[in-house]
């Protein structure tokens, strides 16, 4: 399998993702998976791993046990000096980290697309290549049936290694080009996101929507395109010292990159319609992006400043303390190939909206569906839940029942049904 | 001989339009006017019209030995009167000829017999007083909202002056008992209960036109065989059906309407058929038994029970919200408000925030003008909450209403004796100036 990025070190849903699933095949009978990763986080242990020849092909090999599963999943990093981040505050919250002093960064903006900076010359697509020449190493010196990429990144990696091994290859498409830059595409990903569609045997899209996009904007024929969703890990909430709201108003959350992607502007807007009607609403924007200073400019301008929160980019266990404080969560991407973090809310019983445009609207039943432009049902949504109690009771109930039947031994399932097809052919 | 008491309902609702928050104590009119009039012209067209010609012409043909009851709702007759005059007057034509009786239901097709007996009694007897106005006829049987009923809705009918009720015949209550017989309720058996016998009556009114049924096609010679071969000494065959079956639900195409009228011309020359009114069935049969119902029934669903109405948190929510209103709504006279809490009620905006629809499909969806059920959650009580601040402007909450006229009267109190003191006060100076003097 191949992949850019695995826990602990991820910047979205895609590490998650992979984590996940690789979690739940190890987890059916008769899977051994190989994850290849290119390693680009100094604060690992590099003591436990063999570097392998230097400009050549620096591989790592680890071995990592699930807790609760006896198999052996094989881990490759492939020493890459290069972070992916995704705007400058990213960049410093990951500059000021521990890593080792190799390491180098470039700077990316949404799409991955390279934006050069004089300090920064490292060219992302040069290294996808690097990469992609390691797999195919790789795939020469290890016994396998098949090869599974995430993603664009790692496609041209999955094709190598069909190259040099002659084994099918399936990708899976966690997001498009078409998703991330909102049609203003980069050719040269697409290019690639093309290629790998066309030459892999088999292709798993994590929604219908994303299948729709695969089919429409590059092509490809719906008959080899399967839909696998995405699951949840399931929580144990260890400590179960709640955290008692300090603040004696209703919380209102959007979560995510603020990006073009996520609709920010229409959750400003939709929280301008609510705050005309009612008091003691704190709306809360976690995370960052390139919209943000877009974001509080317009803020400001509609004088509801001082009801507005923004907490910067959280990471783990601060998204969790955030769902604590949230009663209603809000997630109005314009494209959203799945979208994990409305189930994560789910789990910490906050009553979720979701836009019609995003993948996981088409498996959740307890959840209030918008479409992201129609800010007034947004608001709407809003004003019910916070001020009809019986509705968000509903949610919290029924919505943790739904997330909770949510697992990826089941998507795992599907997938190897999907590798049965391919190795097929 | 055995009866066949064929009974219609007729319903529509008032929908409502998208409500928004921000028009809560801005705009007062909740109603999609477009909507309602297009779904009544249309359902009055394909449905009602030719159906009820078809009945007169029946009436007219088999003189006087067709006959058929119906209910309908007062929300439904406004509408008509709104939207479609027409279909009032063909009723009206129906009702001269004495075959077709009409039944006592609640004027809104409401789901007041599980909250309170005042809401429940007025409620009757609005209808009541619609159907005596327009078809000058005092109704006799009673049929509760989507068929529910329960021992105690059933007592508080009886008592109400009414001598049966309609209902399902439903499987869990019934047994191993046929629906094909007058029964008494357990708790008060001076009231009769008529059973539906729903798979003959669903034979017609969903089966009819579904290829893939393996009686298909029906025919009035199949019906009428069905009919002759139920038990021996059964009695009476209750073909109970919302009126849309005819022309909406089974489309002219599928031939329901030369169905209905063959059907109807077969049975009268079967020498051991003929139809029967509810209080002809009643009148003319003892029943052979009791029935208990302690939980209420309905003819919805699989379930044949409340939960389409009343199954999720946001149904019950919705449902105690708005009767919790009724006391206010005793003191208030005002006719705009009177209005829209008859509409308010209405067993639809509660259908629609079922969450069934996920599981027991199309049947749920097909009538629902909501995405989901909590859009129809949060517009309703939107709407809702606009109708409660006009309440409260007319009728102010009990506590300051007391406080005001415990404040009056401490006044008039105090009134009265500053008078008394002022007089006193007149008496002392009179006698002072004459004790100067």
């Amino acid at each position: 399998m191949f992949g850019w990025e695995f826990p602990p070190h991820i910047s979205g849903g895609l590490g998650t993702a992979c984590f996940g699933l690789t979690k739940g095949l190890a987890e059916l009978n008769n899977i051994d998976v190989t994850f290849v990763v290119p390693k680009a986080f100094g604060d690992e242990d590099q003591s436990a791993m063999k570097l392998v020849g230097a400009n050549n092909i620096p591989v790592a090999k680890s071995k990592i046990q699930f807790d609760d599963i006896q198999k052996k999943i094989d881990y490759y990093e492939v020493n890459s000096p290069i972070i992916p981040y995704v705007d400058e505050d990213e960049f410093w919250e990951l500059k000021s980290g521990k890593y080792s002093k190799k390491s180098q960064f470039i700077e990316t903006d949404e799409g991955f697309k390279i934006d050069f900076s004089g300090k920064y010359e490292l060219n992302l697509l040069e290294e996808i290549y690097n990469y992609a020449a390691v797999a195919g190493i790789i795939a020469g010196n290890t016994d396998f049936d098949i090869i599974h990429a995430h993603d664009w990144l790692a496609y041209p990696a999955g094709i190598a290694a069909k190259n040099i091994s002659g084994k099918p290859l399936v990708i899976h498409v966690h997001a498009t080009e078409f998703d991330r830059s909102g049609g203003n595409i980069n050719r040269k990903v697409y290019s690639i996101e093309r290629e790998g569609m066309e030459l892999a045997d088999k292709i798993i899209a994590v929604s219908n929507f994303t299948k729709n996009i695969i089919t429409d904007k590059y092509g490809i024929s719906p008959h080899k395109i399967t839909t696998v969703y995405n699951a949840v890990e399931p929580v144990f909430r260890k400590n179960s010292n709640k955290i008692n709201k300090h603040i004696n108003e209703k919380v209102v959350t959007f979560l995510g990159r603020i990006t073009q992607q996520k609709g920010p502007e229409y959750f400003i807007e939709a929280a301008n319609l609510v705050l005309k009607k009612t008091d003691g609403v704190r709306f809360v924007m976690a995370g960052s992006g390139d919209m943000m200073n877009a974001m509080i400019t317009r803020i400001a301008e509609l004088g509801i400043a001082d009801k507005f929160s923004f907490t910067g980019f959280l990471e783990g266990g601060d998204v969790q303390k955030m769902f604590q404080l949230t009663d209603v969560f809000v997630m109005p991407s314009v494209s959203e190939p799945f979208g994990i973090v409305p189930l994560e809310a789910m789990q910490s019983e906050v009553p979720v909206i979701i836009s019609n445009q995003s993948g996981v609207s088409e498996i959740l039943e307890n959840a209030i569906k918008i479409n992201f432009w129609d800010t007034y049902a947004m608001a709407d949504a809003i004003f019910g839940l916070l001020n009809y109690p019986a509705l968000s009771s509903y949610f919290k109930e029924e919505g943790k029942t739904e997330v909770d039947k949510l697992r990826w031994i089941d998507s795992a399932q599907k997938v190897l049904e999907v590798y049965k097809l391919a190795l097929v052919k | 001989m055995k009866s066949v008491c064929l009974f219609f309902q007729v319903h529509q609702p008032f929908r409502h339009r998208r409500y928004r928050f921000f028009d809560i104590d801005t705009d007062h009119y909740y109603y999609d006017d477009y909507t309602n009039e297009t779904i009544m012209r249309e359902i009055a067209e394909k449905s009602y019209l030719p159906t009820n010609e078809i009945l007169l012409k029946l009436v007219d043909k088999l003189e006087g030995k067709f006959k058929v009851a119906f209910s309908i709702t007062g929300v439904a007759l406004e509408q008509f009167v709104l939207y479609a005059p027409e279909v009032i007057e063909s009723f009206q034509k129906l009702a001269k000829s004495g075959c077709v009786e009409f039944l006592a239901e609640t004027y809104s097709h409401s789901l007041a017999s599980l909250n309170d007996r005042d809401i429940f009694e007025k409620q009757v007897k609005l209808h009541e007083q619609k159907i005596i106005e327009l078809f000058g006829q005092k109704p006799r049987v009673f049929r509760n909202t989507e068929m529910i009923y329960s021992d105690e809705i059933g007592d508080k009918i009886e008592k109400m002056g009414y001598s049966a009720i309609l209902t399902e015949g439903a499987k869990h209550v019934l047994g191993w008992k046929s629906p094909n017989y007058l029964y008494a309720s357990a708790l008060n058996p001076k009231l009769k209960i008529l059973m539906r016998n729903f798979k003959l009556s669903d034979d017609i009114s969903f089966r009819f036109s579904n290829t893939n049924w393996d009686k298909f096609p029906l025919t009035a010679e199949k019906f009428v065989g069905w009919l002759e071969n139920t038990e021996p000494n059964e009695e009476v065959i209750n073909l109970f059906l919302s009126y849309g079956s005819f022309g909406d639900r089974q489309s002219k195409e599928s031939g329901i309407f030369d169905f209905l009228e063959t059907l109807s011309q077969a049975i009268i020359q079967n020498r051991n058929l003929k139809f029967a009114t509810p209080t002809e069935v009643v009148e003319e049969l003892q029943p052979v038994s009791v029935v208990s119902v302690p939980y209420p029934i309905s003819w919805a669903d699989e379930e044949r029970d409340l939960t389409a109405w009343l199954g999720n948190k946001m149904q019950k929510e919705a449902f105690d919200k708005l009767y919790h209103l009724k006391q206010k709504m005793d003191k208030c006279s005002d006719t705009n408000l009177i209005k829209d809490w008859n509409y308010l009620q209405v067993s639809d905006h509660f259908y629609y925030m079922s969450t069934k629809s996920f599981s027991d499909g199309e049947v749920h969806n097909s009538f629902n003008p909501f995405d989901s059920p909590y859009e129809a959650f949060i517009n309703y009580m939107n709407v809702l909450s606009d109708f409660k601040i006009r309440l409260d402007l007319l009728i102010p909450d009990d506590k300051t209403e007391n406080e005001i006229s415990n404040l009056q009267k401490n006044i008039s109190k105090k009134d009265v004796k500053i008078k008394k003191l002022e007089a006193q006060l007149i008496q002392l100076q009179k006698e002072k100036k004459r004790r100067k003097k």
